[in-house]
C-alpha cells in the first residue's frame, strides 16, 4: 500500500475542523448546563449563510463572520424558548435542527452550483515547504488554526478564569449559583450564543473550504457527530481535539485505504470509525464515579428563579 | 417544514371539497425522496419529473413529496401517511424504499405504488427503473481514452446490483479502448453526504486517479474534481455549473415521460402493474453534451456508441466475458440477460477488489 501519511494528515485535519469547531462551541454550552441538540441546524444554517456572504462580498473572511452571526441568531430563538419560555431543551435543540435544514434550503435556492471564492492558505513565511512537518502543520487556512486557538482559549477560559468557575457553576448547579447572585438565565443565554456562532463557523467551513459548494442537507449529520463528540470529550477541551480528530482520522484512513486497493473488506473499513469511538467510550466510562462525575450536574435542566 | 406544508395543503383541500362536492376530484401522487430535492442529482431530477406532471396536468392532479426520508422504517410511516391523505399513486424513489413499499402496499390495496430500481413486484407495485449501465458504459469510453495515468476512480454508495452494474459497464467500455486502464473503487456507504463524497475523491485522486466517476448523488467530487484540474462526470443530473472545466459529460436522468404516462394510466383507470426497465433510446437515460476538452475522434466514437446502444446495435455487456474468478460468462457475441443484469453482484475479469458483502 502507497498512502501517504503526509497527506493523509493534511486531509483528516480538514475533515475534522467542522465537527471541532461545533463541538467546542457545544462543549461551552452544556458546561453551562444546557443541552442543545439544534447543533446540525445551525451548523447548515452557517454553510448557507456564510457562504452566501462570502459569495456576494467575494471574502471568505465575511462568509465565516457572517456565518457565525447568523448561527448565533439562530441559537437565540432556542435561548429564548428555553430560557425565557422554559421550553424542554431536548425538544427545542430537535425543533431548532429541523428548523434550521428548511431555513437553509429556503435561503440556498439560488445559490447551488454558484463557485465561493477560495480561502487562501496561510503564510507561514516558507515554513511550509519543510519536508513532512510543512504540509502537516504549515500549509492550512486559517479556521484550522483559529478552530485549535479556539479550543485552546476555551480550555484557559474554564481553567483560569473567574468568568469560567462563574459559567461551571451555573452549570453544576443553577440553584447554587443563582443564591450567590449570578445571572443564571444570562450567563446561559450567552454560552448558547456562544455555541451557535461556534456552530455556524463549523458549518461554513464545510460549505467554503472542505465541499467549496452549497448543497441542501450538505452537513449530513456533521452536527450529531459533534454532539456525541462533547460526550466522548468528557466535556474536556483537549479531548474534543482528540475525539475530531481521530473519528475524522479513521474516517478518511479508511477512504484511503478502499482507494489503494488493501485487501481488508470493505464494511469492516466502513464501520471502523463508529467501532473506534464506541471503543474508546468504553474504555473512558470504565470508572463510572469519574465519568459521572464530569458531566455537568444540571446538564438539560430547567432553571427558574422562583423554584 | 416540507411534511407541514403538505399537511396544511391536504387540509386546504378538504376544506375546498366541502365547499364544491360536485367538483372533479384530483389525482393525487405522492413522491418519496431519499435526498432533499436541492442535491442537484437523483433527488433534483425526480422532482423535474413530478413538476413536469403537474405542468402536464395542470389542475386535475395534486402532489405532494416528502425530501430526505431514510430508508428503512421511517419510509413506511411516510408512505403510509401519504396513502391516509388520499394518494391515488405513490413514487418511491430508492433501492432501499423496496421493503417498505411492498408492505405498504399491502396495507393499502386501492392505492398504485411505483418503485424505483427494485426487483419486487406486486398487483398494486410497479418497479421501474433505467438502464443506467448504458450510459456508464458510454462515459466508460470517454474516461478510457482520457485518461493519462490509466486509473479511473470510482466512488461507489452501496454494493447492490445497480450500482455494480455500473462498475462493470464502465469498466468494460474504459478497458476496451485503453487495455492498460485500472478502477480504483471506494464505497461510502452512503447516497448523499458531501463532505464525505468529497473526501472520497480527494482519496482516489492521491491514488493517481484522473478521471472520477461517482454513483452517489452529490455534486462534491465534481467540484473536489474542478479544484484539482482533472476530470469527472456529471451524474443524475448535468452538475455542469460545478465543475464548468473538470465535467466531460453527464447521464442525466429524465423520469418526466414515465411519471406522466403512468399518472395518466391512473386516471384511465387502465393502471396495471408492470416492471419497466427503459434505456438510452426511449430517453430515460440521457446523455449530456460532450466537454471541448474531448478531442473530436473520441466524441464521434462515444455518440457513435451511445447510438449503436439506443438502436440496440451494441449491448453494454456483450462477450466474450470473463467474470472476476476467470470463469466463463458471456460466450463471444453472447449478450447479458435481463434476470442477470438485475441480480448482478459479481465483478468482471480485471477489477481489482472484492464486492462487499
Amino acid at each position: 500500500m502507497d498512502i501517504s501519511i503526509v497527506s493523509l494528515i493534511a486531509t483528516l485535519i480538514v475533515a475534522a475542523t467542522p465537527i471541532l469547531l461545533a463541538a467546542t462551541g457545544e462543549l461551552i454550552v452544556e458546561k453551562a448546563g444546557v443541552l442543545n441538540l439544534g447543533v446540525e441546524g445551525m451548523m447548515i444554517v452557517g454553510a448557507i449563510s456564510g457562504f452566501i456572504a462570502a459569495v456576494n462580498t467575494s471574502s471568505p473572511f465575511m462568509g465565516f463572520v457572517m456565518a457565525a452571526v447568523a448561527g448565533a441568531i439562530l441559537s437565540y430563538l432556542f435561548a429564548i424558548l428555553t430560557q425565557v419560555l422554559l421550553a424542554n431543551q431536548v425538544a427545542s435543540g430537535l425543533a431548532l435542527t429541523l428548523f434550521g435544514l428548511g431555513l437553509a434550503a429556503l435561503m440556498g435556492n439560488s445559490y447551488s452550483g454558484v463557485k465561493p471564492p477560495s480561502t487562501p492558505k496561510m503564510e507561514w513565511f516558507g515554513l511550509a515547504d519543510i519536508p513532512v512537518v510543512g504540509p502537516i502543520l504549515f500549509n492550512h487556512d486559517l479556521m484550522v488554526y483559529f478552530s485549535i486557538f479556539l479550543v485552546f482559549a476555551v480550555w484557559v477560559f474554564l481553567k483560569f478564569t473567574r468568568g469560567g468557575l462563574i459559567l461551571r457553576a451555573v452549570g453544576e448547579n443553577h440553584d447554587a449559583a443563582h443564591a450567590l447572585g449570578y445571572k443564571v438565565v444570562r450567563i446561559r443565554v450567552l454560552a448558547i450564543l456562544f455555541g451557535g456562532a461556534c456552530a455556524g463557523l463549523g458549518g461554513a467551513y464545510l460549505s467554503l473550504i472542505r465541499v467549496p459548494q452549497w448543497t441542501e442537507g450538505m452537513t449530513a449529520g456533521a452536527g450529531w457527530i459533534a454532539l456525541a463528540i462533547v460526550v466522548f470529550a468528557s466535556w474536556k477541551p483537549w479531548r474534543l481535539v482528540l475525539g475530531a480528530y481521530l473519528f475524522g482520522g479513521v474516517t478518511i484512513l479508511q477512504l484511503n485505504l478502499q482507494a489503494s486497493g488493501v485487501d481488508i473488506p470493505v464494511s469492516y473499513l466502513s464501520m471502523a470509525p463508529y467501532l473506534v469511538t464506541i471503543l474508546v467510550l468504553v474504555i473512558m466510562s470504565a470508572d463510572r464515579t469519574r465519568a459521572s462525575l464530569n458531566a455537568p450536574a444540571s446538564l438539560g435542566k430547567i432553571f427558574h428563579a422562583s423554584s | 417544514m416540507k411534511l407541514l406544508k403538505t399537511l396544511m395543503a391536504g387540509a386546504a383541500l378538504v376544506v375546498g371539497l366541502g365547499g364544491m362536492a360536485q367538483a372533479q376530484e384530483k389525482t393525487k401522487i405522492g413522491f418519496v425522496y431519499v435526498g432533499p430535492v436541492g442535491d442537484f442529482g437523483w433527488s433534483y431530477e425526480h422532482d423535474q419529473g413530478r413538476q413536469a406532471v403537474e405542468a402536464e396536468f395542470g389542475d386535475k392532479v395534486e402532489t405532494m413529496y416528502v425530501e430526505s426520508v431514510p430508508e428503512g422504517a421511517d419510509s413506511e410511516r411516510v408512505m403510509t401517511q401519504m396513502a391516509l391523505d388520499g394518494a391515488d399513486l405513490i413514487f418511491t424513489t430508492s433501492f432501499g424504499y423496496m421493503d417498505p413499499t411492498i408492505n405498504v402496499a399491502k396495507k393499502f390495496p386501492n392505492v398504485k405504488f411505483e418503485h424505483a430500481t427494485g426487483y419486487k413486484q406486486a398487483e398494486n407495485v410497479s418497479t421501474y427503473s433505467a438502464r443506467f449501465y448504458e450510459g456508464r458504459t458510454v462515459i466508460g469510453h470517454i474516461a478510457g481514452n482520457m485518461t493519462k495515468t490509466n486509473t479511473i476512480g470510482y466512488i461507489a454508495s452501496f454494493p447492490i446490483p445497480e450500482v455494480i452494474r455500473g462498475i462493470n459497464a464502465a469498466y468494460i467500455a474504459a478497458k476496451k479502448v485503453n487495455p492498460d486502464v485500472k478502477m480504483k473503487i471506494v464505497w461510502v456507504y452512503t447516497w448523499f453526504d458531501p463532505g464525505k463524497e468529497a473526501d472520497a475523491a480527494t482519496a482516489l485522486i492521491e491514488q493517481g486517479a484522473d478521471v472520477i466517476m461517482q454513483h452517489t448523488d452529490s455534486p462534491a467530487a465534481m467540484t473536489i474534481a474542478e479544484e484539482k484540474g482533472i476530470y469527472a462526470f456529471g451524474q443524475a443530473s448535468d452538475m455542469k455549473q460545478f465543475g464548468p472545466n473538470a465535467r466531460l459529460s453527464s447521464i442525466i436522468d429524465n423520469w418526466s415521460p414515465y411519471y406522466i404516462a403512468r399518472t395518466q394510466a391512473v386516471m384511465d383507470g387502465t393502471w396495471t402493474s408492470t416492471a419497466t426497465w427503459d434505456g438510452i433510446a426511449p430517453g430515460m437515460v440521457g446523455i449530456g453534451d460532450f466537454s471541448d476538452n474531448i478531442p473530436a475522434d473520441v466524441q464521434a466514437s462515444a455518440t457513435a456508441l451511445k447510438d449503436a446502444l439506443a438502436s440496440g446495435a451494441t449491448h453494454s455487456f456483450t462477450g466474450p466475458l470473463n467474470k472476476q474468478d476467470g470463469s466463463v460468462w458471456l460466450a463471444e457475441g453472447e449478450t447479458a440477460d435481463d434476470g442477470t443484469l438485475a441480480g448482478m453482484n459479481f465483478y468482471v475479469e480485471g477489477i481489482e477488489g472484492d464486492v462487499p458483502q
